[in-house]
């Protein structure tokens, strides 16, 4: 039903409960009016057949009084075969309902020695005829009409029965039985018999009609039928026959109920057509017979019926029309609804020229058209005027991602810078907060061994920021050729700009100028973070001399300088505040504690791998957080005149965590033996150890198929080598693996393991420690004395 | 009151019935003769048409005496036309008899044989409203019993008899008015007939109470048929073709009974009989638990000692015959004769 159209829903639910309506109205109507009907017909049932037998009853009761009076007077007065032919003739020629009468005696009762004597007169033609019955032929001791009286002493109706003669007309005796007082005792003198014929009382019952097929019948005492419009029925069947023919119980309980004299009103199946019907019956008293009139029930009710019919005629086609009202109202509604929902979808994929349904009326749905006109108008008119800001944006975007290379081919990007130059290796990062920033760093020999370096963050963020910095950049450049010590070259510059600052725009800046013959740095710090220093062996330690305002504010600032003196192996660690103020969801800054500590617990590799290592940091501290400031390293390692011996007891080598990179390995350790000068064995020995170490950590440190650093600190002092293997990969101390069964057969060792037990061997000191998610096994071999 | 009124039977009977009955039956067979000529003969039932006698119909309308080389014409009894009349004064071959009445006439000297005895067992019976007190036979003390005449009160008085019972004895009509009205407390049937007429006039079995003198060692046989010793003589084999078609006929109608019972109707209708379906169907299912009792192996059509026996003595102890005809002369049966 929820996917069903409104015109749908409309009409259903109108029409059902119309329909539902309707029905109980129809229903309550018809089921009253054939109430109403059938109390009538009862009404009428009970009356007619109570008015027949009345009218039976009252010419029967006229005939009853001839034979009883005639009974009465041979009681009374002497009489001879004259007088009792005197009596029938006017008893028959004066009642037109009697056929015949007789007046039969016991034997010896009319006279001694005449065993029977009965005088009967009848209707002959026109005239009245008289005879004499009674003999071995006419037995008439032993008939009914005779014996019954007799027996039960009073006035009996016979059974009707067929008249002589083999005709068809029915009759019946009334036959009253009379006495003569002897003593104390009545004794029975004969039976006065009055034959009536039945035509006249057919003739009442089936001129009865009801309807078409509705119908009177009568029944004697015994149920047979007397009258019925079924002829074969009469004088033939019982009401009890027919319905042990029928097999129905019910009619012969009505045809009992009848013959008990009894009155009523029941349903009926009549014996003529089969149809239901009701049926009336009354007795008819003087005779016990009774009276049925039958009413069929459909041709009573057809009227009722017929209404019934025309009411569900009208009733369809009201439904039809409403049916088709509903719908033409429906599809008003819906028809623009649904010439909307096509345009709105026709709007969703662009086509915003369609043509809009237009309202013609000014209900709900006008209103919803012209909603969407205007809808569709605001529409357009938006996204005209999106398109033309997305256009701006876009070429804003370009030029911004075009400053942006620029920017970046402002600071230099080649590492390592100085290839011929071995006392000094550096390295830096410029990462813009977005596609510009203010940020910078700069490093350039300003004659043969000295080399200035510069770090600097200009206030503000974005282009203005980065004009600002190319601008300073350049200036710093150029004035470092003129200058000898980096507080002049920040005077110079701080001059500069201060004059005609109007955008009030500053500039942090550490500049230093290093000596490398010396490792002496004379540096100036513009209210720049202080960088830290890193020396071997030692705490990272801020750089707090030089201390000097910001570059750009006060035009006549002046700048401290301060002297640090730099040992080969130390690092200069420089930052700007995109790297301690970087922010977490916490709103935590990442802070200088946390730099200083990370600092500490980094193993000093190379340069790119220790700000990779920061970045990195930094980074995962941050999380979601999106980058607020503009993030630039800079590392400067010192090492020294003669940095070359210095660099040959040292190796650093990243490894990325492929098996291939083994030849790396081995080439590198190879060129650092021979620099290092260890002996054959060692080097033998220490492959072994580094390429199952590596192995290990390829095969089994990470679950991932990402890219890892592995990474190999190689340092020679004296007659100790220390090796330092770190790698990113799940904890695992490799000094747990056993030591394998060296008396097994060769077969039979499991593969691996000899390196760790070599290792055990070899090294004098062994440790292995996990350190913020980074394994560290740290080895410390002696070497042989060189003899 | 005019001499119709001799009982209802008697009303529906004009003289013009008996031609008829006679032109119809003797005309059938006629139509349907052939080649072979058949061997005229008469038999008369004990009553008017009605399905007591559908063996009867049947074997004459569906060709069986034909079968059997025979043009039958049935004549049939009424209240006054007595078959034995018929049979002795030779108007007709074969007669239907009570087994009583063929051993009474027998005694009395007449030269008539037992060729067939088709009912096996006693159908005559006393009916009585229970509301007026009768619920066994001893509550018949006192009562006033209707008692048909002659033959059909060997058996009631033998039973008051054996019972020690004094009724009041009143003429029965052949209707059953008197008792229905009230006129007599108990009154006589016939199974297959009266009985039924009592229960379609509205009375319930439940309302009735029955005596039949065949559960009282009083089991007469009814109906049988006889025909004289000169007849026999004369032609052995006409009587053992009647009887063995007359048998087939009967199994036909048992076997049929809604084509036997529209043949009853029929001849009725033709008669003037007052024919109610209901009745006669009851008639002919009764008339099938006469003539093959349930239980019962015996031959249809034949007479057992043991019930000509009895029935004899029973006669002869009430006194209407002086000594029992031996048994090998009443019964010729039809079939043994022809089969010897």
């Amino acid at each position: 039903m929820k996917d069903k159209s409104i015109a749908f829903k409309l009409s259903f639910f109108v029409l059902t409960f119309t329909g539902l309506i309707f029905s109980g109205i129809f229903g309550y109507n018809y089921f009253v009016s054939r109430q109403m009907i059938l109390k009538n017909i009862e009404e009428n049932a009970r009356s007619l057949s109570v008015a027949t037998a009345q009218r039976i009853e009252t010419v029967l009761r006229s005939v009853q009084e001839v034979p009883k009076t005639v009974a009465e007077v041979l009681e009374e007065i002497p009489y001879d075969k004259e007088v009792l032919n005197r009596i029938l003739s006017a008893a028959v020629g004066n009642n037109s309902t009697l056929y015949g009468s007789g007046i039969a005696f016991e034997p010896d009762a009319f006279e001694k020695g005449s065993e029977f004597f009965m005088p009967y007169a009848h209707k002959s033609g026109s005239g009245i005829k008289l005879n004499c019955l009674g003999g071995k032929d006419y037995r008439y001791f032993f008939f009914d009409w005779y014996q019954i009286p007799k027996e039960l002493g009073h006035p009996v109706w016979s059974e009707p029965y067929y008249d002589e003669g083999g005709g068809n007309i029915i009759m019946s005796t009334y036959s009253v039985p009379f006495y003569r007082r002897e003593g104390s005792e009545r004794k029975l003198v004969g039976v006065v018999g009055a034959d009536v014929s039945l035509g006249w009382l057919q003739k009442i019952v089936s001129e009865i009609k009801i309807a078409k097929t509705g119908y009177a019948f009568l029944i004697s005492r015994n149920g047979m039928f007397v009258t019925h419009p079924h002829k074969s029925l009469i004088m033939n069947e019982t009401l009890f026959s027919e319905a042990e023919v029928r097999g129905d119980p019910h009619l012969r309980e009505i045809g009992k109920d009848m013959i008990r004299g009894n009155s009523g009103f029941v349903p009926f199946t009549s014996l003529v057509s089969g149809q239901e019907c009701w049926m009336g019956y009354a007795p008819v008293p003087s005779t016990g017979w009774s009276v049925g009139v039958v009413f069929p029930r459909d041709e009573l009710l057809a009227d009722v019926q017929r209404l019934s019919r025309i009411d569900l005629a009208l009733a369809f086609c009201g439904f039809l029309i409403l049916f088709l009202v509903i719908v033409l109202i429906a599809g008003s509604i819906t028809r623009p609804l649904r010439a909307l929902a096509d345009a709105a979808k026709a709007l969703a994929k662009g086509n915003w020229e369609i043509e809009l349904p237009r309202a013609r009326s000014q209900d709900e749905v006008g209103t919803l058209a012209a909603s969407f006109l205007y809808m569709r108008e605001s529409l357009k008119k938006y996204i005209r005027e999106l398109t033309e800001t997305t256009a701006i944006k876009e070429r804003m975007e370009s030029e911004l991602k075009v400053a942006h290379e620029i920017q970046m081919s402002l600071v230099p990007k080649v590492f390592p810078p100085f290839p011929q130059r071995p006392e000094l290796d550096i390295y830096g990062v410029l990462e813009p907060a977005r596609e510009v920033g203010g940020d910078l760093y700069d490093f350039f020999f300003i004659d043969k061994s000295r080399l200035c370096f510069v770090i600097g963050d200009v206030s503000g963020k974005g282009v203005p920021a980065a004009l600002f910095m190319a601008m300073i950049k350049t200036l710093i450049k150029t004035n470092a050729k003129m200058c000898t010590s980096p507080e002049e070259i920040l005077e110079k510059v701080n001059v500069e700009i201060s004059q005609g600052n109007d955008a009030c725009m500053f500039v942090t800046v550490f500049c230093g100028i290093l000596d490398t013959r010396t490792g002496e740095v004379c540096y100036s710090n513009g209210g720049h973070n202080p960088p830290f220093i890193l020396r071997k062996g030692k705490e990272p330690e801020f750089l707090r001399g030089g201390h000097s305002p910001v570059v750009g504010v006060l035009e006549d600032a002046v700048f401290e300088k301060a002297v640090l003196r730099m040992q080969p192996g130390d690092t200069l660690y420089l930052y700007t505040d995109g790297v301690t103020e970087a922010c977490n969801d916490k709103d935590e800054l990442y802070s200088e504690e946390r730099l200083q500590e990370m600092l500490t617990q980094t193993i000093p590799g190379s340069l790119k791998g220790l700000v990779e290592e920061t970045l990195r940091r930094v980074r995962s501290f941050s999380g979601t957080m999106p980058q607020a400031d503009d993030i630039t390293l800079l590392v400067l390692r010192y090492y020294g005149v003669g940095g070359e011996e210095k660099e040959a007891n040292k190796m650093n080598l990243t490894l990325e965590n492929t098996l291939t990179d083994l030849s790396k390995l081995q080439t590198a350790l190879a060129e650092f033996s021979e620099k290092a000068g260890l002996p054959k064995e060692v080097l033998h020995d220490l492959q072994l150890v580094l390429e199952e170490i590596v192995v290990n950590i390829v095969s089994y440190a990470y679950s991932d198929a990402a890219k890892h650093e592995i990474v190999l600190s190689l340092e020679k002092e004296g007659n100790e080598l220390a090796v330092w293997v770190q790698d990113e990969g799940r904890a695992f101390d490799p000094l747990k693996i056993p030591d394998p069964d060296l008396n097994a057969p060769l077969e039979e060792r499991p593969i691996g393991g000899l390196g760790m037990h070599l290792v055990r061997n070899l090294a004098r000191e062994v440790k292995y420690e996990r350190v913020q998610g980074r394994n560290i096994l740290t080895l410390k071999i002696l070497l042989p004395a060189v003899s | 009151m005019p001499p119709s009124h001799r009982g209802p039977l008697a009303k529906f009977l004009p003289a013009s019935f008996f031609f008829a009955i006679l032109l119809i039956f003797t005309t059938l067979p006629l139509f349907a003769a052939e080649n072979v000529p058949l061997k005229k003969t008469t038999f008369m039932t004990l009553w008017v048409p009605q399905a007591q006698f559908a063996g009867f119909y049947a074997a004459q309308r569906k060709g069986i005496y034909k079968k059997y080389g025979l043009d039958v014409t049935i004549l049939h009894g009424g209240p006054s036309r007595s078959p034995y009349d018929f049979l002795e004064s030779g108007r007709s071959s074969f007669a239907m008899l009570w087994l009583a009445t063929g051993i009474e006439k027998r005694a009395q000297g007449a030269k008539i044989v037992n060729v067939a005895q088709l009912s096996q067992k006693s159908a005559l019976m006393l009916v009585a409203k229970k509301e007026s007190g009768i619920k066994e036979p001893k509550d018949l003390e006192g009562k006033k019993v209707g008692l048909w005449d002659e033959i059909y009160q060997v058996q009631p008085r033998a039973f008051f008899e054996k019972f020690g019972l004094h009724v009041k004895v009143v003429p029965q009509s052949y209707s059953v008015n008197m008792f229905l009205r009230g006129g007599v407390d108990a009154a006589s049937a016939m199974w297959f007939n009266e009985y039924h007429t009592i229960l379609a006039s509205g009375m319930d079995t439940e309302e009735l109470t029955t005596i039949f003198f065949s559960d009282h060692s009083l089991n007469f046989p009814e109906d049988g048929i006889y025909a004289l010793e000169a007849t026999l003589a004369k032609d052995p084999e006409l009587a053992t073709a009647f009887v063995k078609a007359s048998l087939e006929g009967w199994k036909y109608a048992f076997d049929n009974p809604e084509e036997s019972l529209a043949m009853v109707m029929r001849n009725m209708k033709e008669a003037h009989v007052p024919a109610s379906f209901a009745h006669q169907k009851w008639m002919l299912e009764r008339m099938k638990d006469l003539m093959l009792p349930a239980g019962g192996n015996r031959q249809p059509g034949t007479l057992s000692k043991e019930d000509y026996m009895r029935t004899g003595e029973v006669l002869k102890k009430s006194g209407l015959i002086a000594l029992v005809p031996p048994f090998g002369e009443f019964y010729k049966s039809g079939e043994a004769s022809h089969e010897g």
